[in-house]
């Protein structure tokens, strides 16, 4: 109830705006905020209280909701969803914070952006797939609106885009929850959508599993976004306001990463092992593509974006490593990713603001006008590449770790992107804050304010509280991850030995090896 | 000589026609003495609708027959006549201003929507196919008379005179295949000719299939389905909106019943032949509805483009002819109808005397001037495209799981790729509202019956979408 509560608490607060009349500027922005500030405190209690010994799903509350279908609501939080819904929370208030500025419309925008906030927190507490998907596309209107409306000149085309495109994805999806749907009603002959039942229970062979499970590898993989499904993510960050770039960045990709680790790989192990390599190498084009395109990029705003490309490349290529290192490392990634990226959107933001432009050609000098600002980005920046001691290089190291368990040759090539990521974001620096300043329009630049400061430390403190000791952070997946890996462990789908193992080891088995073994069973000498 | 035995008739069955012919003609004979002001025949048909709606839920043991087998009240066209009532009675509230505005002064306007509102749920009910014959006339002829209402407009005289030479056309075919399928099984009973298929007796199979085909074409044509959907624009656009709105709900579900009735209760075994032509006639009429939406600068053509799309996904229903069909038809016209009456409704409130502002320019900043009417034609639009937590997902879901429930997953993925196709419109218009400057000045009187129309239609909508849980048990009922 508490975190059904929790959940709701931002829809409130934008039904309660609308009673606010429309030309209270102050009154709004601080209701608002008082709304975000609540739930993220609030939200903190989830992770005091969070049991991180089990893997079991707490929080836990469901009542029926549609009973001739066996739908219910049901909601909870395991490891995996923890700390993206206290991401959630934070990020919404660092947004709210960071829209300050916004003069337009005012009492919509800060309605857009808890109904939105609402609609992410659900995602990742539902544990009923007709909830999911209600929560999933309920997100997309206020998002839609926000970059629609509040965005840069081409936010339109940016808009109905990235609304179509994951409108496809999901709506395939829907077609496969539709097909588990039933498929668990002939197979247990309950009617249900929850997913702890459906992950418990569902059998499947080879090819139906590989089909649904490119059903939803299409929705998430818009989601995320994966290589040749990336398009819609540049022209919507670039458009976007910066308070919507920073939740796209944090928290929107990272649905679709969750997508993964929540239904693709309980729910279709086999075909999960069976597609590896092609997601692994999706994920490593990814990684370059994404780096290499950043190095020629001469917007701010689409070098951040598509080095978001490169970084969920990580996160991907972690996930399915299908062990232990990589999936832990592709979590903490995923959080990585929303401070880090977040706050170099809030950072590009705040220039943007004081210059309206973000070539990087019209800067250089910065840091002589600027030193506050200069030092934040210099942080952000080098956490964002992974330096070590900050928190991008815990999670690219555990993720690298992960993947190289399963091929050297994967995590040579996924490597080369952390020297790229090095390459563009230390050159976009050097020639944003360095050089000499001859520009004239910048000698007077401001420097950041006390607002713009309470947006951007909170995450500076993070990027070095996760770099130095993660493992408050790393502790709370620990068992959900061991238990997702029981679930997609081989032994229990290979032929020969039906669930066999019980090993909490996340070690593969080599394709060698198992036929090996097969030839042992069977009598045949190799 | 043995005198022929009168057919068995079940009174209270019939009590909704009964009630509503009683009202139609009540009204017909009230307008004689009534001056200029028409709204007593207002109160009067909303009385007939309202006592119609309740006498259809009288509990009996369903299904009960009457005339010899030619007419049933069973579960699907108990709760077909409920909507039929809704959807008129929200008809008539929105023409009431709209009627107002644009001088509209014959009192037979209400009487026609009772008459067409008979017929309707005589379509729904005949298990014969005379019966559905003259159900289909009846709704057609007032149709024709309604879309023509607006005498001095030559576009509504247009729309009816198309309406009518199309509509004639189409029931030309319908009743050629019905006298095939009479010439090949001996009778115009669905029952029994659904036991001769079965029994596999067919005197002429060729001519049988034949007059499957008719009938495909003539259902086709009434249900504005592609390749047979060429008038609705047309009409869609020359119709006074009410008129419109109530076209594209009633009569269309109406048809809708009975093509299911004909196709899936009486000839699943002949499925082989028509299930093809069905799955060609849904696929196309999705993808021409929807492409074609997209090119409309017009919201009612658009709307009208839309409304074969969305024939397209109810024709999916009766392809998969399982337990779930029926019930997901139910459901789906009902959100429907209140989806539809809240776009017209909205359609409406935005017009004025000689000026009725239906082109998408005319939307441009609506949100801020209005928010509120802005919102809600938002949640109408998303709702059609089947956005949840909206009436239009939770119906898409129910059409979808009857559909792969026999495992036509090819047809419904081209349905969520469709429905992805038509959120490009319905985002189109909402673009125009949230994300465009204003053009001209709003001049919108917020009049309170079509406001109430609008109301109820949202609520139906949010209602549907988010607690559908009860309507659901009731279309499941049997």
């Amino acid at each position: 109830m508490f975190l059904t509560f929790l959940t709701f608490l931002p829809l409130v607060g934008a039904i309660l705006l609308t009673l606010l009349p429309r030309d209270e500027e102050g009154a709004i922005k601080q209701t608002a905020l008082a709304f975000a500030v609540a739930d993220f405190v609030l939200s903190i209690f989830l992770w005091t209280n969070f049991d991180s010994t089990t893997h079991e799903m707490q929080f836990e509350y469901s009542v029926p909701w549609i009973s001739s279908w066996g739908i219910s609501y049901h909601v909870g939080l395991d490891g995996i969803s923890l700390l993206l819904y206290i991401m959630t929370t934070f990020l919404t208030m660092i947004s709210i914070i960071a829209s300050w500025g916004i003069t337009k419309n005012i009492r919509e925008y800060m309605m857009s952006f808890l109904a939105l906030s609402t609609g992410m927190l659900g995602v990742f507490i539902s544990l009923d797939m007709f909830l999911f998907y209600f929560f999933w596309e309920f997100q997309l209107v206020p998002m839609y609106i926000i970059i629609g409306v509040w965005g840069g000149p081409r936010r339109v085309y940016a808009a109905v885009k990235f609304f179509l495109y994951t409108a496809v994805g999901s709506l395939v999806m829907l077609v496969a929850i539709i097909w588990i749907y039933i498929a668990i009603e002939e197979q247990t002959g309950v009617a249900t959508t929850d997913i702890i039942f459906i992950t418990e229970n569902l059998e499947l062979p080879l090819a139906p599993q590989k089909w649904l499970f490119l059903a939803f590898f299409l929705a998430f993989a818009i989601k995320v976004p994966m290589f040749p499904f990336h398009t819609w993510l540049p022209d919507a960050h670039v458009e976007a306001p910066t308070a919507g770039s920073v939740i796209l960045a944090g928290v929107l990709l990272k649905m679709g990463t969750y997508g993964f680790l929540r239904f693709n790989l309980p729910l279709f192990p086999h075909a999960s092992y069976e597609f590896m390599p092609m997601i692994a190498w999706l994920s490593i084009i990814g990684i370059v593509y994404g780096a290499l395109v950043s190095l020629v990029q001469e917007d701010l705003k689409k070098l951040v974006a598509y080095s978001s490309v490169s970084h969920l490349g990580f996160v991907m290529i972690g996930i399915f490593a299908l062990n232990h290192y990589g999936i832990q490392g592709a979590l903490i990634q995923n959080i990585n990713h929303g401070i880090s990226t977040g706050a170099l959107f809030l950072l590009v933001g705040m220039i943007y603001d004081r210059r309206h432009t973000r070539e990087i050609k019209e800067f250089g000098g910065l840091a002589k006008v600027m030193p506050k600002y200069t030092v934040c980005f210099m942080i952000i920046a080098l956490s964002s590449i992974g330096l070590p001691g900050m928190n991008g290089f815990v999670g690219e190291f555990l993720i690298l770790l992960g993947v190289f368990q399963n091929s050297g040759m994967w995590a040579a090539c996924a490597t080369s992107g952390v020297i790229f990521a090095a390459c563009y974001i230390l050159w976009m620096f050097q020639r944003v804050m360095f050089q000499k300043l001859d520009n004239p329009k910048n000698e007077n630049l401001p420097d950041m304010n006390t607002r713009e400061l309470i947006t951007v430390v909170p995450l500076i403190i993070l990027v070095f509280w996760i770099g130095i000791y993660p493992k408050p952070f790393l502790k709370t997946f620990d068992a959900s991850v061991e238990h997702l890996l029981i679930k997609v462990n081989p032994d229990n789908f290979r032929p020969g030995n039906p669930g066999s193992s019980h090993s909490t080891h996340a070690k593969l088995i080599k394709i060698e090896d198992m036929a090996r073994l097969n030839q042992q069973q069977n009598g045949i000498k190799p | 000589m043995e005198p022929i035995p009168a057919p068995a008739i079940d009174l209270i069955s019939l009590a909704p026609v009964l009630v509503l012919s009683v009202f139609g003609m009540m009204v017909l004979v009230t307008d004689l003495f009534i001056g200029k002001d028409k709204s007593i025949l207002v109160f009067i048909s909303l009385t007939g609708l309202l006592m119609a709606a309740v006498s259809s839920l009288a509990k009996y043991n369903l299904p009960v027959f009457s005339f010899n087998g030619a007419y049933v009240v069973d579960h699907l066209s108990v709760f077909f006549t409920f909507i039929f009532c809704i959807s008129s009675a929200l008809a008539i509230l929105v023409s009431v201003d709209f009627n107002k505005r644009e001088g509209i002064k014959v009192g037979e306007y209400y009487s026609l929507i009772l008459f067409c509102t008979v017929g309707m749920v005589l379509l729904a009910s005949s298990t014969d196919m005379i019966m559905i014959f003259l159900g289909i006339e009846v709704v057609s002829i007032s149709l024709y008379i309604l879309a023509g209402i607006q005498r001095k407009s030559t576009k509504s005289n247009e729309a009816a005179l198309k309406y009518f030479l199309l509509g004639a056309f189409a029931t030309g075919f319908l009743l050629y295949g019905m006298t095939l399928i009479y010439g090949s099984t001996g009778s115009t009973k669905l029952t029994i000719i659904a036991n001769v298929i079965s029994e596999n007796k067919i005197l002429s199979e060729p001519l049988m299939l034949m007059g499957v085909v008719l009938l495909i074409i003539g259902f086709g044509f009434k249900v504005a389905a592609v390749p047979f959907h060429m008038w609705a624009p047309d009409v869609y656009q020359g119709a006074p909106t009410p008129v419109t709105a109530f076209m594209a709900v009633g009569p269309k579900a109406a048809t809708l019943a009975a093509f299911y009735r004909v196709m899936s209760e009486t000839m699943p075994d002949l499925s082989y032949s028509w299930e093809i032509l069905l799955c060609v006639v849904s696929v196309l009429s999705m993808f021409i509805g929807n492409l074609g939406a997209i090119m409309q600068s017009n919201i009612k053509r658009l709307l009208a483009f839309s409304s074969v799309a969305h024939v397209g996904y109810l024709i999916i229903a009766i392809i998969a002819k399982n337990s779930l069909s029926s019930s997901s038809l139910m459901f789906y016209m009902l959100s429907y109808a209140f989806m539809v009456f809240g776009t017209f409704g909205i359609v409406i409130l935005l017009g004025r005397k000689g000026e009725e502002n239906l082109e998408l320019e005319n939307y441009s900043g609506l949100a801020y001037k209005h928010p509120v009417i802005a919102l809600t034609m938002t949640i109408f639009l998303l709702s059609l495209g089947g956005l949840p937590p909206l009436a239009g997902f939770v119906a898409k879901f129910f059409i979808f799981s009857a559909a792969l429930k026999e495992g036509y997953i090819i047809l419904v993925i081209i349905a969520v790729l469709n429905s992805a196709i038509s959120f490009y419109y319905y985002l189109k218009v909402i673009v125009f509202m949230y994300m465009k400057e204003p053009v001209k000045e709003f001049h919108i009187s917020l009049t309170p019956m079509t406001l109430l129309v609008i109301a109820i239609s949202a609520f139906g909508t949010i209602q549907l979408g988010i607690f559908p849980d009860p309507i659901i048990a009731l279309a499941q009922a049997n």
